[in-house]
């Protein structure tokens, strides 16, 4: 059974006052990943939106300490912490439990930049768990595009909507052979719980991704992310997943979607909500543009679904 | 007591020793010739227990130091090392670990850099990183490569700035010197435990690097200023407090060597500042009064010591092997002079860049060198 919001637990790592914009799904999100790993945790960030709204030096809005690294190195600046707590422990220079080792990471910080540094920490299985929020472009430097930013989408630098699908980035962090790996999304508060304390619990690397609707980048009305979020999952967009050492199931409602059990919704209706996508559906080419982004989404679909009967 | 011992040894791996001697924590390391024998030794020490360390095999030398840099900020004493091109693989990461106040100590093995490709020294890539905000001693031995290690992790501790060890590939790290070993209870009497002000701490949440506006930034980068001068009497003390321990002394800041009455001066870094000696040699027994001035210490750089040394009325020459690209002639040779500006009128600098990709530097070259330098 998936947790439900009101069996959250009371605890907040994320304090009252940041400087995200209303809506922000980073924060959104931090807050129920903060109830599930609780105090005893070192956090690192590369520079994203969650660095520009953490708080000035001295203030700090996430109650964990916290360091920033250069923008590719999560993966490698999480395994030296990693691997320090556990020989300073070893050697009795370090009291107490081990703590959570996590990266607060963007998708330009997971997908691009920090690439290879994420890669080489998975093949190495370091006792990291990897957070990547996906809000699929570099939303902090004003929203240019990523290797998360859909087919189809505006951004700053795919002026005229951007030419190639995302990459399935937890597919390829599940092909590193790594104990764990979840998607997850601010709209289903329960399951990201729910994975970030089975992660906890899982040593060496494990990625979680979290789809995180901006509204700046997607361009939707500020009190929408959760509705957006909820959304994506609908229209299948985005899958919920988890797999534990290499085995894939799906969660709901993205079980029902890639069983067959319940059609996704049509794209369309996610897809016009979002200035990112109809900004570019005025001319004679519409149809065959929502076709594009709707032929992603179901080859996605259908490569999961038999992706996930690998169990070798 | 127990006694010192006496071995032949690379200075790669006369490095490997010193990390053992220092008891370090963590060890991030990648691959790059001539540096590969230091990590290729610390694995080795560390798979087979007799160094009680972490060694990560990160897949990049960016990765290398981020490692480091994060692994210090969790409060463990870490080593890496590099040379050439990946020390300019790191560069952003060296200006992040002095900026964020890291005492991570790092070896880079001196080689010239890409393109064209050269496997051999000369000091283009440490001094490249001049304004990193990392204290650089450059060496002449391979015991002095040892001791250095030693001593820069007293200082980088102390005052919590990151410290490299240079020092020339090949000529210095593979071939073979003898190695006086002291004994680890006057090491560690050297250097206690690595006790950091402040750590990555869940009992204390704070925030490491973080955004600031320029009234908190300025004041950090001034204080990083400030506290890397100060670092001076702290490598006096360390070198001077090794000494006092182990009865070795490789210089502080500079190393002199007839000196006193020397009118023509040679300065210069690294293994060919070894070999300068025998230049001097050669040329007081033409009945020149030369001498040698080799800086140990290249950042910061230790203005009032060389000022002071210098004797007077003195012609310098100063040896450089690297490029100052956009000035006529060599690095350190625009470093002295800005050094000596309105402090010193009675000295002439003169200079040549020489051995440029490992070309070999014999006493006869430069001490023929230095002689025709005095006719210009
Ligand atoms: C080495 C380096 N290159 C570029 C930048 C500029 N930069 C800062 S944040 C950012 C984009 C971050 O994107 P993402 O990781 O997706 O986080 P988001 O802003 O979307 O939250 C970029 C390009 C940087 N800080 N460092
Ligand atoms: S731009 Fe988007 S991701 Fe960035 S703070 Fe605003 S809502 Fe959050
Ligand atoms: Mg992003």
């Amino acid at each position: 059974m998936t947790t439900s919001i009101k069996q959250l637990p009371d605890n907040e790592q994320v304090l009252s006052g940041n400087g995200s914009c209303g809506g922000c799904p980073s924060p959104m999100a931090l807050r129920i990943v903060g109830k599930a790993l609780g105090p005893n945790a070192i956090m690192l960030l590369t520079p994203s939106c969650a660095v520009a709204s953490m708080g000035m030096t001295p203030r700090l809005a996430y109650n964990w300490p916290c360091i920033n690294v250069c923008f590719a190195t999560a993966g490698s600046s999480a395994s030296g912490i990693a691997q320090a707590v556990e020989i300073l422990k070893e050697k009795g220079r370090l009291q107490g439990e081990l703590p959570t080792v996590f990266n607060w990471v963007g998708d330009g910080g997971t997908y691009d930049i920090g690439f290879q540094a994420l890669s080489a920490a998975a093949e190495r299985n370091d006792n990291i768990i990897h957070f990547c929020y996906n809000n699929e472009a570099y939303s902090n430097t004003g929203v240019q595009r990523s290797g998360a930013t859909p087919r189809g989408s505006f951004t700053t630098t795919t002026p005229g909507g951007k030419r190639q699908p995302k990459k399935n980035m937890a597919l390829l962090m599940l092909e590193h052979d790594i104990p764990y790996v979840a998607t997850a999304t601010v709209a289903y508060p329960g399951d990201l719980y729910d994975k970030v304390v089975k992660a906890k619990s899982i040593p060496g690397m494990k990625y979680i991704e979290i789809l995180a609707p901006c509204y700046l980048g997607w361009q939707f009305d500020m009190p929408d992310t959760v509705q957006m979020s909820r959304m994506a999952v609908r229209s299948g967009a985005w899958l919920l997943w988890e797999a534990e050492n290499g085995k894939i199931s799906f969660n709901n409602p993205s079980s029902f979607i890639v069983s067959g059990i319940k059609d996704a919704d049509p794209v369309d209706e996610y897809v016009m909500k979002q200035g990112r996508f109809n900004r570019l559906l005025k001319g004679p080419d519409a149809a065959q543009r929502i076709a594009e982004i709707q032929g992603d989404i179901d080859r996605q679909i259908a490569f999961m679904r038999e992706r996930a009967k690998i169990t070798i | 007591m127990k006694e010192a011992r006496v071995i032949m040894d690379t200075g790669a791996h006369a490095a490997a020793l010193a990390v053992k001697s220092a008891r370090v924590d963590v060890v991030p390391g990648y691959p790059i010739t001539p540096q590969s024998s230091i990590m290729e030794a610390v694995a080795a020490m560390v798979e087979n227990g007799e160094l009680d360390a972490r060694f990560i095999p990160v897949e990049g030398e960016h990765s290398t130091l981020a490692a480091a840099v994060a692994a210090a900020a969790a409060g463990a004493r870490v080593f890496t090392a590099t040379s050439s091109n990946g020390l300019l693989y790191m560069h952003e990461v060296l200006h992040m670990a002095a900026g964020g106040r890291l005492p991570v100590v790092m070896c880079n093995v001196n080689r010239g850099i890409f393109a064209p490709w050269t496997l051999w020294a000369d000091q283009q890539d440490s001094f490249a990183q001049r304004d990193t905000g990392w204290i650089q001693y450059h060496c002449s031995s391979n015991q002095e490569v040892f001791n250095t290690i030693l001593q820069a992790f007293r200082v980088a501790e102390q005052i919590n700035i990151p410290v490299m060890v240079n020092f020339d590939g090949f000529t210095i790290s593979h071939c073979l010197m003898p190695l006086t070993l002291p004994p680890q209870e006057d090491i560690d009497r050297f250097l206690p435990p690595h006790k950091p002000e402040w750590r990555l701490d869940p009992a204390h949440p704070s925030s490491f690097s973080n955004v600031t506006n320029a009234a908190e930034y300025a004041p950090f980068r001034q204080m990083l200023s400030s506290d890397i001068m100060a670092s001076i009497p702290l490598v006096k003390q360390a070198a001077q407090e090794y000494k006092d321990i182990t009865g070795m002394w490789d210089g502080d800041t500079i190393d002199a060597y007839r000196l006193e009455d020397a009118e023509v001066v040679a300065f210069a870094v690294n293994s060919m500042a070894a070999e300068l000696r025998l230049s001097i040699d050669i040329l007081r027994e033409q009945g020149i009064k030369a001498g040698l001035l080799r800086l140990r210490l290249y950042l910061p750089f230790p203005a009032d010591d060389i000022v002071s040394a210098l004797p007077q009325n003195a012609q310098v020459m100063v040896l450089d092997r690297n490029y100052n690209f956009g000035h006529p002639g060599g690095i350190l040779a625009a470093e002295l002079k800005s050094v000596l500006f309105g402090r010193r009128s009675d000295i002439t600098v003169k200079n040549r860049v020489m051995g440029i990709g490992g070309v070999d530097l014999t006493r006869r070259y430069m001490a023929a060198e230095i002689r025709a330098m005095m006719d210009e």
